[in-house]
């Protein structure tokens, strides 16, 4: 253990400013041991993803029914998906979410990150771990929390309401059923990903800062042509893991629905659609098809993301 | 992590196919054979006192709050038995977990609480064990006949353990206050609702936001519609009978006038409602009173109950609202000691005094004519004798309901369809008749042969 | 909220090495967090609370008797103290459940980023393409899968699927490129070191902070699992806290019900008071590992 010492500060010093992964792989063993480390994870991996999702493959091109049983109906529930008024609406639905709670959550925790590391914040620890909280507390308890916040008569919107003289705040109405469900989800994870984000500025090495302020460059100078580039990498995986995030949006609107059942229907995302189609509609098969084809539009556009964010690295 | 990296996704998932498809192929393997029937053709009611004597083990599902109580009695009576008791929360998860269990093949419980509606989904997919083999067809006498109906279609599929005729329960204070009358018609009823809100807007006649169909559905019973008709793998669905049409047009009143408040039921805003009186009113099944003293204590003294108002100030009827049966799963591997388990549960003095004594209303025609029953002067209720009402109710509830063999599905969609006319103070017939053509694609898609 | 803390950010060009704090960035942030803490301020008033002053009286101040320490009570003896088992299962699948997915996700990251393997790309599309499938989607098959393996409603269906984090696996793997210096790795393979052992002796070390980090994020989301139990678990007496709470507050619906809000709020509260104070505690590790570290000098 303690010969580690030594070496490593030797070869702190010897690495540049950017760590060169090209280097490293050329210098990397190019064998099999490698798998000794990731076999593990691959093993449970398959286990606990690959498997059910090769069986939903096999269970979309079934068709089960009460009366009847099973056939096989090949790319039918595929058919029927692309045509289904209610999936549609739900996946449109969860693009909204995405198009606009993902990008507002995201700069907020991107400010806060910027903030809290700016070190002209006073008692910057108590902000991280003030903002990281919420992260910590289970979903069914934070829609309780907010369900009650919420309330129209009980809640302090009820009270907001009270004071302003009118019904300004309605949370439980059709427009802004959507917006209230997004305010718990930005809750949520605002402080995990602002804890993304601030993990990346702590990796950039203080000699770039202080190079910069060699050159006379601002907080602002700073923030553009340090701080941001060596956020890309953090920024890409948050808006990919939101990406994900968005399109699985279940446990708050299903465990807010026992609040507001008549603003949001069985099918108010894709994925409470799939989880009602199989748990209260025995429609597994059906279910099974549209976890795949929300399955591959995530992917795809978390490949797009994913594109996007290493074309500007490289510019 | 490069780009180069993701455009491989497809080649990657083409390997994990094999990988994941082998996978699949060894978990195949170890799988058990179908699920155990054993029972073979029951040997009546001797068969289940042999298995009662010679012991065993069975689990039991439910969410009644005697259940413990319940079976603490059983295993003392019968010493040899071993009834693992296992709390599923309430209806809907216990449904889900039972169907999941039912998929699975194994892990479903010998005997479980089904609600009457859910009782034909479960029914028809031959999960459930007919008991008539085990001579409970002698014990049909036993209870109300409504409930009685509920558990036997072409067979025995369970014993009735409670039931829930709907009557008024009503805010007496509030009443009183405002200078109201109890309502015997809806005319009247839609009239007290009017009168509460143009005194002071707080207040509303009852709470209902077309999401819970159970209500729907039972308000539907009560005013003489029957829309559901069910003969084998015919369905016949028809949401715009005289009935349904009746309970639609009055209520439809109600809601464009605003006269009923949209909380949700059993949230903690309707609990509060109920406390303060603000919701003045309940059409609700008998078994409330438990409810209110659990849930609505501030309220204590407040409230009265009353017959269900009619349509035209005629005979007393009402419908049944909630209630459940026990049953006995085909997946049990004793279906003789669970059978017995059951009967001793539903039919015997002693449990169904346990039954009383935590606060519910029972299916059995004994109990509810005690005059120990009757005569009961409910605290809460202001030392009125409630029973004598509900029990009324319960021997005027309407006769030839039957629910869809898929009526907890058809009951989860009642608020995709409904729901959203209470919100734009619509027809609530329009809402119906949406729920209708969700309920025809249903049952289509399932292989039945529905008309309308 | 942003614009005014970027602006800030940029009005000033004094030394970076000694900055001053801002009034204006303090101050909005300020807000930012008692929007985070205000509905916890309202979990923790409200657990103070009985039933009938819960319902009567504003959120945000006390009312009615002082009934925390009855509240906790009876939480502690409700249903023959069912609360006390479901904090010991929560304890239990957070042991097993986030100790094996951080060991996973840790050796699978530094074998990613420190070794050139066939099939090493693949390995990240997999992950990557499999996660992008709706969990909660999923479950059906998965419990299928699993009860045809017997693993249902035992343990090991919950701890399992919690094995693993493709999120701890990319922070490992991104944090040990870095801070492994692979001339380090080489001269222990000069000097012999199997590859199992550098990584005890030698790597491991320099993972910790990134490894508490992960740790942490696994014992959140182990701690707050919710939807996977739901489904896979039907013994009351395996439920984590997450699903007994639920469970109380579902109570509240349908015939013979019994409500018990004031036990549900004051169980909410006694469920995140432990990973908080999880959280603040091994913060300091966490902040500690990346100050003296291997990452910033």
């Amino acid at each position: 253990m303690t010969t580690s010492t030594a070496p490593l500060a030797g070869a702190r010093q010897g690495r540049g400013i950017a760590a060169s992964t090209v280097q490293e792989r050329r210098r990397s063993p190019r064998d099999w041991r490698g798998w000794i480390f990731v076999g593990p994870f691959m093993a449970v991996f398959a286990l606990t993803f690959l498997a059910p999702v090769l069986y939903s493959l096999f269970l979309s091109v079934f068709q089960t029914k009460l009366i009847g049983g099973t056939q096989f109906v090949g790319l039918d529930n595929y058919v029927q998906a692309f045509t289904d008024p209610k999936f549609l609406e739900g996946a449109g639905r969860v693009t909204l979410f995405l198009a606009v709670q993902v990008p507002v959550m995201l700069t907020l925790a991107l400010a806060a990150a910027l903030a809290i590391d700016s070190r002209r914040l006073a008692g910057a620890s108590f902000f991280r771990i003030g903002l990281f909280l919420p992260y910590a507390v289970p979903g069914v308890v934070a829609v309780l929390m907010w369900g009650f916040i919420y309330s129209p008569r009980m809640g302090l919107t009820g009270n907001i309401n009270d004071l302003l003289g009118a019904d300004v705040l309605a949370p439980f109405s059709p427009p802004w059923i959507l917006v209230a469900i997004g305010n718990i989800v930005t809750w949520e994870f605002v402080g995990y990903n602002m804890l993304i984000f601030y993990a990346a500025l702590r990796t950039i090495p203080e000699e770039l800062y202080e190079a910069a302020a060699l050159d006379g460059a601002g907080q602002f100078r700073t923030v553009r042509s340090i701080k941001l580039p060596a956020l890309r990498g953090a920024i890409t995986i948050a808006t990919i893991f939101s990406i994900i995030g968005s399109f699985q949006l279940f446990n708050e609107p299903n465990i807010l629905r026992s609040l507001a059942p008549s603003l949001i229907s069985t099918y108010y995302t894709p994925n409470m659609y799939a989880y009602n189609l199989s748990f209260l509609g025995q429609q597994v098969n059906y279910a099974a098809t549209i976890a795949i084809v929300m399955g591959v539009a995530t992917a795809v556009i978390a490949y797009v993301v994913q594109l996007r964010g290493m074309r500007r690295e490289q510019r | 992590m490069t780009a180069r990296t993701l455009t491989r996704v497809a080649a990657a998932t083409a390997a994990a196919t094999l990988l994941g498809a082998g996978l699949v192929a060894c978990s195949d393997g170890g799988s058990p054979g179908g699920s155990p029937d054993g029972s073979g053709p029951g040997g009546g009611a001797d068969a289940i006192e042999a298995a009662l004597e010679a012991g065993g083990s069975i689990t039991y599902w439910t969410w009644t709050p005697s259940a413990e109580a319940q079976v603490a009695a059983f295993e003392e009576a019968y010493p040899n038995v071993d009834v693992t008791l296992v709390d599923t929360g309430g209806a809907n998860d216990n449904n889900i977990k039972l169907q999941n269990a039912i998929s699975a093949g194994s892990g479903a419980p010998d005997v479980v609480q089904l609600e009457y509606q859910a009782l034909p989904q479960f029914m028809i997919a031959d999960s459930l064990v007919d008991l008539t083999d085990y001579g409970f067809g002698d014990l049909e006498p036993l209870y109300t006949p409504s409930t009685w109906a509920s558990v036997s279609q072409d067979g025995i599929w369970g014993l009735p353990q409670d039931s829930g005729p709907m009557a008024l329960f009503y805010n007496k204070r509030v009443f009183d206050e405002f200078g109201l009358e109890v309502p015997t018609t809806w005319d009247e009823y839609i009239d007290a609702g009017r009168a509460l809100q143009a005194a002071d807007p707080e207040y509303y006649i009852t709470n209902d936001s077309g999401t819970d169909a159970g209500f729907g559905t039972a308000m539907i019973w009560q005013a003489g519609g029957r829309p559901f008709a069910v003969d084998g793998e015919n369905v016949t669905i028809d949401l715009e009978d005289e009935g349904a049409q009746r309970w639609a047009d009055s209520w439809s009143t109600l809601v464009q006038e605003d006269l009923v408040s949209q909380i949700a039921g059993w949230s903690d805003e309707w609990f509060a409602g109920l406390a303060s009186g603000k919701i003045a009113t309940l059409p609700i099944g008998a078994w409330m009173p438990g409810v209110f003293e659990s849930g609505t204590q501030a309220g204590a003294g407040d409230w009265r109950v009353a017959p269900m108002p009619t349509y035209d100030g005629g005979e007393p009827v009402t419908a049944e609202n909630g209630g459940s049966a026990q049953v006995v799963t085909q997946q049990s591997d004793n279906p003789a000691l669970a059978a017995g388990f059951l009967q001793w549960l539903n039919s015997s003095d002693e449990s169904i005094q346990v039954f009383l004594d935590k606060g519910g209303f029972p299916a059995t025609v004994k109990e509810l004519n005690s005059e120990e029953f009757l005569s009961h002067q409910s605290d809460f209720f202001g030392g009125q004798e409630i029973n004598r009402v509900l029990v009324d109710a319960a021997n005027s509830v309407g006769t030839g309901w039957q629910y869809l063999p898929w009526q907890a599905y058809a009951n989860s969609v009642y608020a995709d369809a409904v729901g959203p006319v209470y919100l734009d103070q619509g027809d609530i017939n329009d809402g119906l008749v949406a729920w209708q053509e969700q309920n025809v694609t249903y049952g289509t898609q399932q292989g039945f042969t529905v008309g309308e | 909220m942003t614009t005014p803390t970027l602006d800030r950010l940029s009005e000033r060009s004094s030394s970076w090495l000694a900055p001053r704090s801002s009034k204006l960035l303090t101050a909005a942030m300020s807000l930012f967090v008692i929007y985070s803490l205000l509905p916890l301020a309202w979990l923790t008033i409200s657990s103070t609370k009985t039933m009938d002053s819960l319902f009567g009286s504003f959120g945000l101040w006390f009312d009615g008797p002082f009934a925390l320490f009855q509240n906790i009570h009876d939480t502690f003896v409700y249903q023959d103290g069912i609360f006390l088992r479901w904090f010991g299962n929560t304890l239990l699948y957070v042991v097993l459940g986030a100790g094996g997915a951080t060991a996973l996700a840790t050796l699978a990251g530094y074998g990613l980023a420190k070794f050139v393997f066939p099939g090493k790309r693949g390995v990240f599309a997999v992950v990557l393409g499999a996660i992008a499938v709706p969990g909660t989607a999923l479950a059906v098959p998965t419990f299928l899968m699993f009860s045809q393996m017997g693993l249902t409603n035992t343990i090991w269906s919950i701890v399992i699927p919690s094995l693993i984090s493709p999120f701890g696996l990319y922070l490992i793997w991104v944090y040990a490129v870095d801070s492994v210096p692979t001339e380090l790795l080489e001269a222990a393979r000069v000097d012999g070191a199997g590859e199992l052992r550098t990584f005890f002796t030698i790597s491991l070390r320099l993972l910790v902070p990134g490894v508490v980090t992960v740790a942490l994020f696994s014992i959140v989301a182990t701690w707050n699992n919710y939807f996977l139990p739901l489904i896979m678990l039907s013994d009351p007496n395996l439920f984590p806290l997450t699903i007994g709470l639920n469970q109380w507050n579902q109570q509240a619906s349908g015939i013979g019900s019994e409500p018990v809000f004031n036990l549900v709020i004051t169980g909410s509260l006694l469920t995140i008071v432990p990973i908080i104070i999880v959280f603040l505690y091994l913060q300091r590790y966490w902040q500690s590992g990346l100050s003296a570290g291997s990452v910033k000098q």
